[in-house]
């Protein structure tokens, strides 16, 4: 497997620049300013300042000494990504982006966010740089994660709800995208996730890739050894590529993104883009993705906003087929048992997009022997998900 | 041979005029209308048709067609059933048709048999909104082999570089985004796009239309002094959406259609 991605930003048959000619120079221009970015000195220091003293970077690479004795299997560490500001990995690429904005000057930025989560990372570095921003969001996500719309109208951004098709993150990227094509000249669009056209898939990898660099050194330090399994959570699949870019290499690290079996993948309702759909092209990037046999994109569902999307990063779509990684999904049900286990066995509350992974854990930990060990990414902090848990189990706060 | 898009455009050259391009969703509110739709539009002047694919999500557009987009998938449309009206159509008129597909839609049904299948059924040109010719790769090869003409599109933030690059793979027509922005959106400057269709002129011999922000008239007749062509979408697209339920909805649209293009004739009389 040799470096990808290639020149046309495609990883083997996937990624790509499927976008609107007006977007065209924007894409070229942002390439090539990452490229002087990743080179540049002052660049990689004043992202390192930042990523150390504002979001509190390295995060914590935690033993779960109950979790694993309840399991009764391999040794679990937590990558603790909901320690940082803001409560999610999502700061690791807006702030990186947010540099990137300032470099080229643009004096507005826009962003999409499912859960709120990405959203809020962006209205924070948007009020930290002085950038002038709007945060697109589906109208069934304002409902769901209420709380996110005011901290981002809190931090002094507007959130503008898209009423359009399943009113999740496809609709808000979508529009996001629109917004983009009107006002390219003074706007840059911090996308969230390892999605959309070149660079973007490759970039927002990168900036993510400190989880991978960190928990590698950590857990060489603390066992003295590469771990056996590597689990994280797969929407966009950000904090998945995060943590596995920086071992990808060692092929003895098995790699593992769980996606969102929603009611089940039998059911139709679902986010499972691996178990459920075929390769096209969405929101500017050839991938896998939940559609019907003319090519329309389905619906999709689950309880956390976060990993509810039709399109898989293109990255993943790649590791698949190079067998590097492999997918699986696990339904609101195991999702939500899992958010309940960590709280109680760790007094961590999990996001729900992280529950997904802590519950495939729960299913694989018990199959390792107890010398093995795996690394969770803990992507985000359950504050958020509170109020909709408590919904859930019909209690009116 | 040469193409019905060609022929047409030589005529029109001949004959001092410009092209009318007008867009219709097909599916909206069902096919057989948008079969009516082509035929009677081109009796009210149109020169060419572009008949946009519904796509669940359409990326270049904004609200109006989008929404024509909703309504033409809750009709069930899709390609399948609109290679089989324009085969049907081929038997009224022999009027320019292309398609506007997003390129799922026509990586579902697979761009080899799309280009086989859309020709035989008497498409003349394809525009992909979502694809630059920087991909357009695994399509060039099977069009060129079935004749149909990929028309790609040049967009004010376009560079030199590409304008070069863009306007010289682009067969049939160039078509030139008049505005950073979506379909439905307010055409601002008519000057400078003038100006952007002469330098695309310098790099290309084909035909230059321009689209997005084409609503009235009078924005008809302002568009047809500096190109070769004017595409109206939206603005017939709202037109057919406010007289849907109405028994004259082909007749109102086509009386829309009528103003358009003798709006665009009667400044060309002006300038003689």
């Amino acid at each position: 497997m040799g470096a990808v991605p290639n020149k046309q930003g495609r990883f083997g048959a996937y990624g790509g620049r499927y976008v609107p000619e007006t977007l065209m120079p924007a894409l070229l221009e942002l390439e090539e300013e990452y490229a002087r970015a990743k080179k540049d000195r002052r660049f990689q220091s004043e992202l390192a300042y930042y990523l150390k003293h504002y979001v509190g970077r390295p995060t914590s690479l935690y033993f779960a000494q109950r979790l694993t004795k309840r399991l009764g299997g391999a040794k679990i560490y937590l990558k603790r990504e909901d320690l940082c500001h803001t409560g999610a990995h999502k700061i690791n690429n807006a702030i990186g982006q947010g540099l990137l904005a300032l470099r080229m000057k643009k004096p507005r930025i826009i962003a999409e966010t499912g859960a709120g989560q990405h959203g809020v990372a962006t209205a924070t570095v948007a009020a930290m740089f002085g950038l002038q921003c709007e945060i697109y969001m589906g109208t069934e996500d304002m409902q769901r994660q209420a709380l996110n719309v005011f901290r981002m109208r809190l931090l002094g951004s507007t959130v503008t709800g898209v009423d359009a098709g399943s009113r999740t993150l496809k609709d808000a990227i979508s529009e996001a995208m629109r917004d983009w094509t009107t006002n390219i000249r003074t706007t840059h669009y911090i996308l969230g996730s390892v999605l959309g056209a070149h660079p973007y898939p490759m970039m927002i990898r990168d900036f993510q890739s400190i989880i991978g660099r960190e928990t590698r050194r950590q857990i060489l330090a603390a066992e003295g050894r590469l771990p056996d399994c590597l689990i994280a959570c797969v929407g966009g699949g950000s904090n998945a590529m995060g943590l596995f870019h920086a071992f990808i290499k060692d092929k003895k690290v098995k790699m593992v993104g769980v996606e969102a079996g929603g009611l089940g993948v039998a059911s139709g309702k679902h986010a499972a883009r691996f178990e459920g759909g075929k390769p096209g092209v969405l929101q500017g990037t050839m991938t896998y993705l939940l559609q019907d046999d003319d090519g329309q994109i389905n619906l999709t569902h689950s309880v956390s906003a976060g990993l509810d999307y039709a399109a898989v990063g293109p990255e993943h779509s790649y590791l698949r087929d190079q067998g590097r990684a492999s997918y699986t999904s696990v339904t609101d049900d195991e999702a939500m048992a899992a958010f309940d286990l960590l709280a109680r066995e760790e007094g961590i509350m999990p996001a729900l997009e992280s529950a997904h992974a802590i519950a495939h854990t729960v299913k694989v930990a018990p199959t390792m022997k107890k010398s093995q060990i795996l690394v969770v990414n803990l992507s985000g902090r359950g504050d958020k998900d509170v109020q909709q848990v408590a919904k859930m189990r019909g209690i009116t706060l | 041979m040469t193409s019905r898009l060609d022929r047409t455009f030589a005529q029109l050259r001949l004959k001092g005029e410009q092209a009318l391009i007008a867009y219709v969703m097909a599916g909206d509110p069902s096919l057989e209308e948008t079969e009516q739709l082509v035929v009677e539009l081109e009796r009210a002047g149109a020169d060419i048709i572009e008949l946009g694919v519904p796509f669940s999500d359409p990326i270049a557009d904004g609200p109006v067609i989008q929404q024509a987009a909703e309504r033409a998938l809750r009709s069930g449309t899709s390609l399948r059933k609109i290679l089989p009206m324009v085969t049907r159509l081929r038997t009224k008129t022999q009027i320019p048709l292309v398609l506007m597909a997003y390129y799922n839609n026509i990586h579902a049904f697979g761009p080899e048999r799309f280009c086989h299948e859309a020709v035989q059924a008497g498409v003349d040109g394809l525009i992909v909104p979502d694809m630059p010719p920087d991909e357009a790769g695994p399509l060039k090869g099977p069009a060129a082999a079935a004749g149909l003409q990929l028309i790609f599109l040049l967009a004010p933030t376009s560079t030199a570089d590409r304008r070069k690059f863009v306007a010289r793979q682009s067969q049939g027509f160039v078509y030139y985004v008049s505005l950073t922005g979506i379909t439905g959106a307010k055409l601002l400057n008519v000057a400078d796009v003038g100006k952007n269709v002469e330098k695309i002129r310098k790099v290309t011999q084909v035909p230059v239309a321009v689209g997005f922000g084409v609503a009235t008239p009078e924005d008809a007749a302002n568009v047809a002094a500096i190109a070769d062509g004017v595409i109206v979408g939206s603005a017939i697209v709202k037109q057919i959406a406010a007289y849907q339920q109405k028994p004259n909805m082909v007749k109102q649209v086509a009386e829309f259609v009528r103003s358009l293009k003798t709006a665009m004739n009667a400044s060309l009389a002006k300038t003689r």
